[in-house]
């Protein structure tokens, strides 16, 4: 073979035959090469993306403890869950009259009050109190905020009107109140997440 | 570079020319914005933006990187360490609000650079690269003054990227998730300070990358100039240094007077005086605007209040991210061959109206959402989107070009009385200079 002669001392003259050999080994070696790398690549950006996930610290305060006790109908309180201000509200009968006269297909998010609070326990409102707009504090928790003319919250910074069951009545907010996973641990308290 | 008639570098000491064999990098400067780069000879102060522009990203580089010594990026500390830096650090007070004041100089001049942009149509071919890079930048840019606009910790910061992060959120599906690895919890907390920080000071330093990019893109085919004509000949041109090193010290000086003003006399002028209080989770300020800079962009995302097949929220993301992304567009909405506005009596008032309208958006951004300001913002933000989408392709097919200069040296000449390049505007002055010299 004339090839036989180009072949520098000691190499496999095997791939310099183009007869014997069939080149797609070299293209399959190379390809196999780039994508054990490019796999390598990957699997090192996931623990880069995932570093910025919520850390074991903050998860760690991800449930939050509310004693109800000393909440009498028609007041509330804000408390913490997650960094976030969590609205906890006893409603009086005629609040609760007001979200149940309310026609749920005119509403943007339809939920009844019954849906958003536990069974036996409708006067217990607890949402998160951060306006489902941009998230800022909407106003009615404490006595003496404007609570807007639906009567249940005001979010100040563009306008958005929430009533009696925290829903979404009027302005920019998409949704209602979120309300958050609890459970009643007796009748006096709950734990919220 | 860009012309053949461009002078090249030739180092006279033996040390130059050693460096030159070793490392060119003098003759990159020299040929960069030395007298190795030739621009055309009529450029007016509006082509100072871009060096003025460069020289606020170098004062925040270095005043940034001065505060970062002082400075604690931990939620329980940062507002105390900021408070520190003004009160205990020496010249702390002067770093900062030199800093804080720098990032509205640098918007400031970018606003003007970009404007000097859509008037001249340094947009148009074959600059088109040159203005998506400039584009990206302001896109860094305020993703970085946003970032640090979060460090001090106070209440705007706090209640700044709840809402901004908030944008996040409106996306379906995924969008409360992105919010919530975005911030690395469920709130601003001292995960999301602490990334903020570090991207902060890592992003400048993109901005500088993509910096020289903007400039290689730049000097390929040449800086536009003020008739928007093409350069013809070496007449048509002047080295940049010393004509235009010496023009934009002019620039560079009003602009550190400016500057200087703000920091020494007003310093808090452009800020919020809710930012001096601590970052309250749980009590939202009554009223929350972000920096001037960004109202326009405010403007646009408050002025969507009714759900239409998506919700309000979404369309108001989608727009303000929309009316920057636009820009990316903009070279081929604009289909004009006549570049300067100078010759394009339509689109001249229509960016006459645009800057109305975009000062319109500014003021609603930064007021109260009362119903006649909605109503004003809708209007505004319909007429934005409207003059990129609908009048200026328009406008590029009906309008009817003033005639052009035959080329820049004609449009000089003329300007001074002369009309042809053999009857020079040197020599008309010098006569001029004569006569009145003869009559005294």
């Amino acid at each position: 073979m004339a090839t036989d002669s180009m072949v520098p001392p000691g190499e496999d003259p095997a791939p310099f035959h183009d007869d014997v050999h069939d080149p797609r080994r070299r293209d399959f070696i190379n390809i196999a090469a780039v994508a054990f790398a490019g796999i390598g690549g990957v699997a090192i950006v996931l623990p880069l993306i995932n570093q910025m996930n919520p850390s074991a610290d903050v998860l760690a305060q991800a449930t939050t403890e509310v004693d109800l006790a000393k909440i009498e109908p028609g007041q509330g309180v804000i408390t913490t869950f997650r960094k976030q201000p969590l609205f906890v509200r006893n409603l009086t009968p005629k609040e609760i009259a007001e979200a149940n006269a309310v026609d749920i297909s005119t509403l943007r998010d339809p939920e009844t009050l019954a849906e958003r609070t536990k069974t036996g326990k409708e006067n217990w409102l607890i949402t998160l109190g951060v306006c489902t707009h941009l998230g800022c504090i909407p106003l009615g928790i404490h006595e003496g905020d404007n609570r807007g003319i639906f009567g249940g919250y005001f979010c100040p910074c563009h306008g958005s009107q929430y009533d009696t069951a925290a829903r979404i009545r009027q302005g920019p907010a998409p949704k209602n109140l979120f309300v958050p996973e609890y459970t009643f641990n007796s009748d006096t308290a709950i734990t919220v997440g | 570079m860009s012309f053949p008639w461009a002078k090249h570098y030739e180092p006279k000491q033996p040390l130059m020319r050693w460096l030159d064999e070793k490392l060119p990098l003098p003759r990159l400067v020299y040929g960069a914005i030395g007298a190795g780069y030739p621009v055309p000879r009529n450029l007016n102060y509006f082509w100072n933006f871009g060096v003025l522009a460069g020289l606020a990203l170098v004062v925040q580089i270095i005043t940034g990187v001065t505060l970062a010594m002082h400075y604690a990026s931990y939620s329980g500390g940062a507002f105390a360490s900021v408070e520190a830096i003004m009160r205990d650090v020496n010249a702390g007070w002067f770093l900062r609000y030199a800093h804080a004041n720098g990032a509205s100089m640098f918007l400031l001049v970018v606003y003007i650079h970009i404007g000097r942009g859509l008037y001249y149509g340094s947009y148009k071919a074959p600059r088109e690269m040159v203005w998506l890079l400039g584009v990206t930048i302001f896109l860094l840019m305020m993703a970085t003054a946003f970032m640090g606009y979060v460090l001090p910790w106070g209440q705007m910061s706090f209640w700044g990227a709840q809402v901004i992060t908030g944008f996040f959120s409106a996306i379906p599906l995924v969008g409360e998730s992105i919010r919530i690895w975005l911030l690395g919890g469920f709130a601003p907390d001292n995960a999301a300070l602490n990334r903020f920080f570090s991207l902060h000071y890592l992003l400048p330093f993109v901005i500088a990358g993509v910096i020289i990019l903007h400039i290689w893109a730049l000097h390929i085919p040449g800086s536009n100039n003020p008739t928007g004509v093409d350069v013809k000949g070496e007449q048509d041109t002047v080295p940049f240094h010393p004509y235009y090193t010496a023009k934009d010290g002019v620039g560079v000086g009003v602009f550190l007077l400016i500057f200087a003003a703000l920091i020494f006399f007003s310093p808090n002028l452009l800020g919020h005086p809710d930012n001096y209080i601590e970052a309250n989770p749980l009590s939202t300020p009554a009223h929350i605007v972000p920096e001037w800079y960004f109202l326009p962009f405010y403007a646009i995302l408050k002025s969507f209040t009714a759900d239409f097949i998506l919700p309000a929220k979404l369309w108001g993301v989608l727009a303000m991210f929309g009316s920057i992304l636009l820009l990316f567009f903009l070279p081929w909405l604009d289909t004009s061959p006549v570049r300067s506005a100078n010759y394009r009596p339509k689109l001249r008032i229509a960016l006459v109206v645009l800057l109305v309208d975009v000062l319109i958006l500014g003021y609603v951004g930064g007021a109260e959402p009362i119903a006649r300001n909605v109503i004003m913002g809708q209007i505004a933000a319909a007429y934005y989107f409207a003059h990129f989408l609908i009048i200026l392709p328009w406008i590029s097919r009906s309008e009817k070009p003033v005639a052009l200069p035959h080329s820049i040296t004609a449009a000089v000449l003329a300007k001074h009385g002369g009309t042809s390049p053999g009857h020079s505007a040197l020599t008309t002055d010098d006569a001029l200079t004569h006569n009145t010299a003869l009559a005294n």
